[in-house]
């Protein structure tokens, strides 16, 4: 599934300061049942933005009308547990396009690269800027710049470059998929597959 | 492949590689596909809008599991979102001829239960599924792990993926398990030492006499929570132990065939003086019957152990103390004695024979606690009459306790097999993580013999005292 492309985007950011945010978490179990991509942003982070009885819990994050952007900025080791790419799908469909943390779980990362949000991998002394900058001024604005691999505080200018093969950078920035890119050499995998030994 | 010294993790990636991208990632072969009802009806959707096919249908296995129900599955399945889904993964398997084991087939059962028990995972081969406990099939010294939806159209599509090359991490534990102790704790054991994440970006080898003393099925528990360590999968040398285990199983080389893939078989190990990213080393006697206390796997300890001092783990103090809130316990509690109120034994973790045995060796003789419900599900129909014919099935009836059918059950809830708000359960599956198990559900991982020794008593209870 194509997605937009991704280039320079400047936004707000909604912080979650926790570590160890499971795909539990953003999207449970019993909201991966249907079987198309539809809607799954309504149920991120289901069990901690509403109460039993549907009503919206008022302290969690993303029911504060004062936090909100295209940004989520997490605690570290972000994506774990799961491998359902309903969590990334999740995320996108309620409107975020990059995910910022000091550390990725790895198949939650992979997901996000195939579906077009971008993560972005700090240190933890940056991640620490970036939420101290946000609690100072919830409008704080961060430009994630793709094509130079920076992320920066626009405030202060303070700034920290992140890693991504070039494989993907071209793909993010052009919404390509892997998918084409396979298509594209099925006669050299077939040569390859027939010889293989299972 | 070059004359250096490499390990067995190198000697199986290297040769599933079609295509190296510069500043990319490697395109690699698959050799096994599994898919559920879950992950991949978005797949199949997706072939659908590009118009594009499955590549090698004879390379694919589905199996319905995540979903189904573990009562009366010979009446439709209620929930018409479940059907739904069920209904989808049947079409999609006929549509492009892809062996399906739905609800109701003799072979149904957990996805990573049935693909070994039927010798479908081999040695050497690279197995995917969308599913984070693929890693178990590492047990057999395959390359396997999860992977999300869209790398599932792209197996279908074209029997390959882009995966960058993970680092290389071995853990030795050399000596002898103690009484009591099982391949279960062995894994919260590392899990706890190095959190849930420890092992983030490193594919994992398990070595030492620990492991090679290990039962398939033991391999199997400790290679299917290398995902809850962080790694992307682990997997152990095969050797007789791997070979006594796949000959004659129904899928598996038979004859001249057998013969020669025995003979590369026994080369997948890794060379004297090969390198690793990273080494762990630990002894067996370090290792005691394992509970899980917190939200997240590495938040275990030793049964007899306090619940440890927010200082004294290496999450953070926020989200160390929400953990334990959810849980409603508090730092340097006793973990033993605490109440239970449900136990789960099941899962792709712990539904195997081996698993069903050691429950049975503790509830002989005793009776359920009043207090507990308890749901043991088989992994597999396989299972399931290995345990009626093994008699296991009358000790458990004797003992007061009902088996349930093949599925994943309550290990992630998406069944009506959900533990209820507030109530706390003593699992033999993967994940503790809040509300894993049914919403406000609060969960202890355990092995088998923990969670049977918790059924009888009402309590955590140390199995060693029952044993």
């Amino acid at each position: 599934m194509a997605y937009d492309k991704f280039q320079i985007l400047t936004s707000t950011a909604v912080p979650l300061p926790l570590e160890n945010v499971d795909t539990d978490q953003i999207i449970p179990a019993r909201f991966l049942k249907a079987t198309k991509r539809e809607g799954f942003g309504d149920n991120l982070f289901r069990d901690w933005r509403y109460n039993g009885d549907d009503s919206l819990k008022q302290d969690f994050v993303l029911n504060n009308p004062t936090y909100s952007g295209k940004i989520l900025v997490a605690g570290r080791n972000f994506g774990s547990g799961s491998s359902r790419e309903h969590a990334a799908w999740a995320i996108y469909d309620y409107g975020f396009r990059c995910v910022v943390s000091s550390f990725f779980a790895d198949i939650f990362k992979g997901n996000a690269l195939n579906i077009g949000i971008l993560p972005v991998q700090v240190s933890p002394e940056f991640l620490d800027k970036i939420f101290q900058a946000i609690e100072a001024d919830p409008k704080a604005e961060l430009v994630v710049d793709l094509p130079a691999q920076t992320i920066s505080i626009a405030a202060t200018g303070e700034s920290e470059s992140f890693a991504i093969n070039g494989y993907k950078k071209h793909n993010m920035l052009n919404g390509f998929d892997d998918i084409d890119y396979l298509q594209s050499m099925k006669e050299e995998i077939k040569t390859f597959a027939e010889k293989s030994l299972y | 492949m070059s004359n250096s010294a490499s390990t067995l993790f190198d000697k199986v990636w290297d040769a599933h590689v079609v295509r190296k991208i510069e500043d990319g990632p490697d395109v690699f072969l698959i050799d096994r596909h599994f898919i559920h009802e879950v992950t991949s009806p978005v797949a199949f959707l997706g072939l659908e809008t590009r118009g594009i096919s499955v590549l090698y249908p004879e390379r694919t296995f589905a199996t319905a599991d995540h979903n189904t129900p573990t009562i009366n599955q010979h009446l439709p399945v209620e929930d018409p979102l479940s059907a739904n889904q069920l209904k989808a993964l049947e079409t999609n398997t006929a549509k492009y001829g892809i062996s399906h084991w739905g609800l109701g087939n003799p072979k149904n059962g957990i996805v990573h239960v049935v693909g070994p028990e039927n010798g479908i995972t081999l040695p050497g081969m690279t197995i995917v599924c969308g599913d984070s406990h693929t890693s178990t099939h590492g047990a057999f010294g395959a390359i396997a792990f999860g992977i999300g939806t869209s790398e599932v159209e792209m197996v279908l599509s074209s029997q390959c993926i882009m995966q960058p090359k993970p680092k290389k991490m071995r853990i030795t534990i050399n000596g002898t398990l103690g009484k009591g102790v099982t391949p279960k704790d062995v894994a919260l054991f590392i899990i706890s030492q190095i959190t849930a994440s420890g092992a983030t970006g490193y594919f994992v080898e398990y070595a030492g006499e620990v492991f090679e003393n290990m039962s398939m099925e033991g391999r199997m528990t400790v290679c299917n929570l290398s995902i809850e360590m962080g790694a992307r999968g682990g997997m152990i040398a095969p050797d007789q132990t791997t070979f006594n285990y796949l000959e004659g199983r129904e899928l598996a080389p038979k004859g001249e065939a057998w013969e020669n893939a025995l003979a590369y078989w026994k080369t997948l190990k890794t060379d004297e003086g090969a390198t690793f990213d990273h080494e762990l080393t630990y002894e067996a006697s370090q290792i005691e019957p394992q509970i899980t206390y917190g939200t997240n796997p590495g938040l275990g300890t030793g049964i007899t152990q306090k619940i440890p001092t927010a200082s004294a783990v290496k999450d953070g103090e926020a989200s160390y103390k929400k953990s334990l809130n959810y849980m409603g316990f508090a730092e340097n509690e006793e973990i033993i004695g605490k109440q239970v109120d449900y136990v789960f034994l099941g899962s792709c973790t712990n539904g195997r024979i081996e698993d069903f045995r050691a429950f049975a060796s503790i509830v002989k003789g005793r009776k359920k606690a009043d207090n507990i419900t308890a749901w043991l599900v088989p992994g597999s129909h396989i299972v399931e009459a290995q345990i009626k014919e093994e008699g296991i099935l009358d000790i458990l009836t004797e003992a007061g306790f009902l088996l349930r059918q093949p599925g994943c059950s309550a290990c992630l809830a998406m069944n009506d097999d959900k533990i209820p708000a507030g109530k706390y359960a003593v699992s033999t599956s993967n994940r503790n993580f809040e509300g894993r198990q049914g919403p406000g559900s609060r969960t202890l991982l355990a092995s088998p013999l923990v969670a049977a020794a918790a059924a009888v008593t009402g309590v955590v209870t140390d199995p060693r005292e029952l044993l």
